[in-house]
């Protein structure tokens, strides 16, 4: 083969990105059809398959759709709060919060339904941000102590005291017309929580909040109170929470002490974990994996947690970056054959 | 010879009267008193352990004195959180660089664009104090589009760390910098590149104080110095006189008793 033969063709495999990616993430250069659709599905599929499934599926598979999406959303929130540096073990604290308060409405004030869940979903996350505000000075595990001992200690002082119906729960709440409006509901909401979010962290404001996370002397140093922006991050977070657990009230028109249970504090917490965290993309990937597939389990019966329990660290093992990232790699690292002249 | 003698000496901006932490049984700072003046270059020496980034944490609010007083502008702000200290205009880096390490260089320097003190003025549409940034970046000597903006600041060798805290202190446009060992870890050549930045600050009306250990670079731009030894002011006055002191020469070379 002769270095400087003039026209003999070769080819050579070439990534698929290259020539797309110019300079930065966000600037792209698309010369063909195809490369417009590798870089526009990886967005766009999901959006459109959530706004589709709820055509497609059986009832009982849209049930596991809503459950599967609040899950979603409240791992979104979790993600959120780890932004900032905060790791919260007791999103059931704010979930729990909001479906009281739902429930309180509706029972005391006999408010409708599209006034309930907006009003619990503001108070929600100003008791949330209230109530931690104590431990924002709190960093690392402090922090996480707290977040989840609170949600308990709110479990049995219902059950002490009897408040809120107690033991008994609030029952013959309002409930959704139909089951499509609830599809659609906690479907969009989740986009909306998505984008929102994704949005937030790239602003300024986001930024800040990121650097709290990064270094919180440096930030104070600059003039920022962070205990005032870690506040409006509790709230944002605590909002979020709250608004599933008042959709959740709605939902099974009743609330219960189980609205405190740990499964609303770790299972957002391993869903991100699982899908991978930073990113929120990963987040709501992980709540689509781990919550239907503990549906699909029910089937076996007894032995169902314990292969659950084996899959979450057979993830956690094999792929400790998290799904998303270790998908979105591999997506960047596809080929092609390219003819080179030489 | 002080580089900036007859310098005019404006309006009295910081006033430290009997400054005291005690740690513990340990006195890290004692009484301390002085004076500083706008458009003044304080260097504050003495040797490790001696109490000089306990004062400096004092002043900016990151520790809470155990006695004494602080005042700015005449305005009482001893004991104040530091971020509204910040906001009155003392900016201050720290000893071991803290940049935010996953951001990009640059995106660093947004955080204090952020501040209540700066907010309205660096523009409000996305973007926006993005190339304010920039422009500060390029101030304290980053190459202007050069990639190095766009790295993430944990990347980033020393010297630019150390440029980076200083154009964060640019972002805030603080009227007093207190840079706590700047000069340390910089080759002759980042120095020679680093000090026009600070006499181009001394230019503006910036007052500054740095905590400095590399006496020599210290010396040519220094009006004063202000000697401290297990947490007292042993001496205070122009560079040349201060080192002749007897107590200064123990401090930094021991007793031979």
């Amino acid at each position: 083969m002769a270095l400087h033969g003039g026209n003999v063709k070769h080819k050579r495999r070439e990534r698929i990105d290259r020539g797309i990616k110019v300079r930065s993430d966000d600037i792209f250069a698309l010369t063909s059809y195809r490369e417009f659709l590798y870089v526009s599905v990886p967005p766009v599929a999901p959006v459109i398959l959530l706004l589709a499934l709820p055509l497609i599926l059986p009832l009982y598979w849209q049930k596991v759709l809503i459950t599967t999406s609040v899950f979603a959303i409240l791992a979104l929130s979790w993600d959120f709060l780890v932004t900032v540096g905060m790791v919260s073990l007791g999103q059931a604290l704010f979930f729990g919060i909001g479906a009281y308060l739902a429930g309180y409405l509706d029972i005391r004030f006999a408010l409708p339904i599209w006034t309930t869940i907006p009003l619990a979903t503001l108070v929600g996350g100003l008791l949330s941000a209230i109530l931690l505000l104590p431990v924002l000075r709190l960093r690392g595990v402090y922090f996480s102590m707290v977040t989840l001992v609170l949600p308990l200690m709110f479990e049995r002082t219902i059950e002490a005291t009897g408040w809120f119906g107690g033991t008994e729960g609030l029952t013959g709440l309002k409930s959704f017309p139909n089951i499509w409006i609830e599809c659609y509901l906690i479907v969009i909401a989740l986009l909306l929580v998505f984008f929102g979010l994704r949005r937030l962290v790239t602003t300024d404001y986001g930024l800040v909040l990121t650097a709290i996370k990064n270094n919180d002397r440096a930030v104070m140093s600059g003039g920022i109170n962070i205990y005032w922006m870690k506040a409006q991050a509790l709230f944002i977070t605590g909002s979020i929470g709250a608004f599933c657990g008042a959709f959740m009230t709605h939902v099974y028109s009743f609330v219960g002490m189980p609205v405190f249970a740990l499964d609303y504090s770790i299972l957002p917490l391993a869903s991100a974990v699982v899908g991978g965290m930073g990113t929120f993309a990963g987040s709501l990937l992980g709540a689509f994996i781990l919550v239907p597939l503990s549906e699909a389990l029910r089937g076996i019966g007894g032995l169902r947690t314990v292969i659950y329990a084996v899959s979450l660290v057979v993830f956690i093992v094999a792929i400790p970056e998290g799904i998303f990232h270790y998908v979105q790699r591999k997506y960047q690292q596809f080929e092609r054959w390219a003819e080179v002249e030489n | 010879m002080s580089g900036t003698t007859g310098i005019q000496k404006g309006e009295l901006l910081l006033k430290v009267r009997g400054l005291s932490k005690n740690f513990g049984g340990v006195r890290a700072v004692i009484e301390v008193d002085f004076d500083l003046h706008q458009g003044e270059l304080l260097g504050l020496i003495g040797p490790n352990g001696s109490g000089k980034t306990t004062l400096v944490n004092l002043i900016t609010g990151f520790v809470k004195p155990s006695g004494g007083r602080v005042e700015y502008r005449g305005k009482n702000i001893t004991g104040l959180m530091p971020y509204r200290i910040a906001r009155l205009g003392i900016a201050r880096t720290f000893q071991m660089a803290k940049p935010f390490a996953d951001l990009p260089a640059f995106k660093n320097i947004v955080i204090p664009l952020f501040s209540p003190r700066v907010r309205g003025l660096s523009g409000g549409r996305y973007g926006d104090r993005d190339s304010v940034a920039k422009d500060l970046l390029e101030d304290v000597g980053f190459e202007r589009d050069s990639s190095v903006t766009f790295k993430a600041a944990g990347s980033l060798p020393h010297g630019y760390l150390k440029r980076l805290e200083l154009a964060k202190c640019l972002a805030l446009r603080a009227d007093l910098i207190i840079l706590d060992e700047l000069f340390s870890g910089l080759s002759i050549a980042e120095l020679a590149s680093i000090v026009p930045i600070i006499e181009k600050m001394m230019m503006e009306g910036k007052t500054i104080i740095m905590i400095e250990h590399r006496l020599r670079e210290l010396f040519r731009i220094a009006d004063r110095v202000l000697v401290l030894n297990f947490g007292q002011v042993i001496a205070d006055g122009k560079p040349a006189e201060v080192m002749e002191s007897d107590d200064v020469k123990h401090a930094y070379l021991g007793t031979e008793d």
